[in-house]
């Protein structure tokens, strides 16, 4: 339990950094590493497939394209124009009403039970997979198909207009 | 856990460090004799006899040259580059199962320093952190050929992760577990059932897109694009000196190394050899698996000698021929591969 307090923390502590750091890379990195202790969460939540494709998808391929994208733009303190103020001040108004709601869903939330797993081991590789493949057969098909539309549609967006060449 | 685990663990960790850099030290050596063996020239042999000590006075020139730190770069993230690369390239070993579980009095030890049950899918991870290093060190340099070189890497490594990973899926279907100790347990021996237990036989063209795959991730040539001199200067290494390039270089080597084991534990047999059990039978439980770790080993050298035998042979592809080359030929050849060793699981499991 001390352990899942640490990790937490460190969590939170480095999700904070993303926010508060200035240089855009540096949020990426410190993004990367908060992604890295969701995936020790898992880990202690004994699911290790889960943990392993967290690091494999997320840390390993979108991350990578998010720092290719930022060191290509170039974002430096010099470069990036300053908001105007009624932009600031319409961040903060809504950045404290979204606060306030999240405040007062936290203060209505009754504890709940602890959950006890019907089967510790779900998240092992053997037992998600026959999970995946008998009860929730058709959510998993319909998020393949989910997929492959978006995969269509970006092909369609990278592709050059054959008329402006 | 008690402490005698920990103790064997502790010192397999260390073994294993040792000897990875051990080989990859050497590995810097075999090259250059590799590559003055295929162009007809002689290679190092002034320090030691035949050349031994060359990788030591290289290690030594790398510790005290100058290092140098541009004004313009962000010296943390410029450390953090090669430290990264080094990093990434090392912790690949921990699933590589070395050997049969050797026995010592009434203690059994096995050779893996874990056996996690999604071994395949931890290696695989380590490979896509593998390119931080290199993305990382090369914008740091504030540099535009660093930064082509930074980029280069990354979009190579995402476009050949997805062909190895297809390709490995189809050798998952087969072997039906994600832990590397069972797969190289099922390539038992040689021959069983009227055919060859390793993968390599049931699933070549599986092998053949792995090992292109491995070749881009390790960034050697011909898919050495991040770092092609006749472009880039050095590629994400342009400003790097000292230590820091040596970090960089080695972290190749290191990569070299843990690809080769994996393809051998994965495709090869791993320590698996034919008439394994009868020198079983011949050597005990506690001399035997030395040779199978030798027989590992053998395997791993073979294909570090291939990566080099490559290097000096084929020339560096050019960048819309590398994408071409993942995107539409190596990632459809790996689906067709899915395809097929599905249907013929179906066909064997039901038909014969």
């Amino acid at each position: 339990m001390n352990l899942f307090y640490f990790v937490a923390f460190l969590s939170i502590f480095f999700s904070l950094l993303v926010i508060f750091s200035k240089n855009p890379v540096y949020s990426v990195l410190f993004l990367i590493v908060t992604f890295f202790t969701f995936s020790v969460h898992y880990i202690l939540l004994n699911a290790q497939f889960l943990a392993i494709v967290n690091f494999i998808v997320y840390m390993g391929a979108i991350m990578v394209l998010f720092l290719f994208v930022l060191m290509l733009l170039n974002l430096n303190k010099d470069t990036e124009p300053m908001k105007s103020s009624l932009l600031k001040i319409a961040g903060v108004v809504s950045g404290l009403c979204l606060l306030l709601t999240l405040v007062g869903a936290v203060k209505s939330l009754n504890v709940s039970e602890p959950l006890i797993l019907k089967d510790p081991g779900i998240g092992l590789v053997k037992n998600l997979g026959k999970v995946l493949f008998n009860e929730f057969l058709l959510p998993f098909e319909v998020s393949s198909i989910l997929l492959f539309s978006a995969m269509v549609g970006s092909v369609l967006l990278a592709k050059k207009d054959p008329k402006k060449i | 856990m008690e402490l005698a685990l920990i103790i064997e663990k502790f010192i397999l960790v260390v073994v294993i460090f040792a000897v990875s850099l051990g080989v990859a030290a050497y590995s810097t050596l075999a090259e250059r004799k590799i590559a003055a063996f295929l162009q007809g020239r002689v290679g190092p042999h002034r320090a030691g006899p035949g050349g031994m000590f060359q990788p030591l006075a290289d290690g030594g020139k790398m510790f005290f040259k100058e290092e140098i730190i541009p004004a313009e770069s962000n010296p943390f993230l410029f450390i953090m580059g090669p430290s990264l690369a080094l990093l990434t390239a090392c912790i690949g070993s921990a699933v590589i199962p070395w050997g049969q579980s050797m026995q010592f009095g009434d203690r059994v030890v096995e050779l893996q320093v874990t056996d996690i049950n999604v071994g395949i899918l931890y290696i695989f991870g380590v490979v896509s952190l593998g390119v931080y290093g290199i993305m990382i060190g090369g914008w740091a340099s504030n540099n535009k050929f660093s930064l082509m070189g930074a980029i280069r890497a990354a979009s190579q490594n995402i476009s050949y992760e997805i062909a190895m990973g297809l390709s490995l899926i189809a050798l998952l279907m087969v072997s039906g577990t994600l832990s590397l100790k069972d797969i190289v347990e099922q390539q038992h021996g040689f021959w069983n059932n009227g055919w060859f237990t390793w993968n390599v036989f049931t699933q070549p063209l599986g092998f053949l897109l792995f090992i292109v795959c491995s070749f881009a991730e390790c960034n050697r040539t011909p898919f050495d694009l991040p770092e092609s001199e006749n472009e880039l200067v050095a590629g994400y290494h342009t400003e790097y000196s000292g230590f820091k390039l040596g970090a960089f270089l080695f972290a190749e080597y290191v990569n070299m190394f843990v690809s080769s084991a994996v393809m051998a534990t994965l495709y090869w047999g791993g320590y698996n050899y034919p008439g394994m059990d009868y020198v079983f039978e011949l050597l005990g439980p506690t001399w035997a698996p030395i040779v199978g770790i030798a027989v590992l080993f053998a395997k791993i050298f073979f294909f570090i000698f291939f990566f080099m035998w490559i290097r000096w042979t084929i020339p560096r592809f050019r960048y819309d021929q590398l994408m071409n080359l993942g995107w539409k030929v190596l990632i459809p050849l790996a689906i067709a591969n899915i395809i097929l060793t599905g249907i013929w699981i179906t066909i064997k499991d039901n038909l014969l």
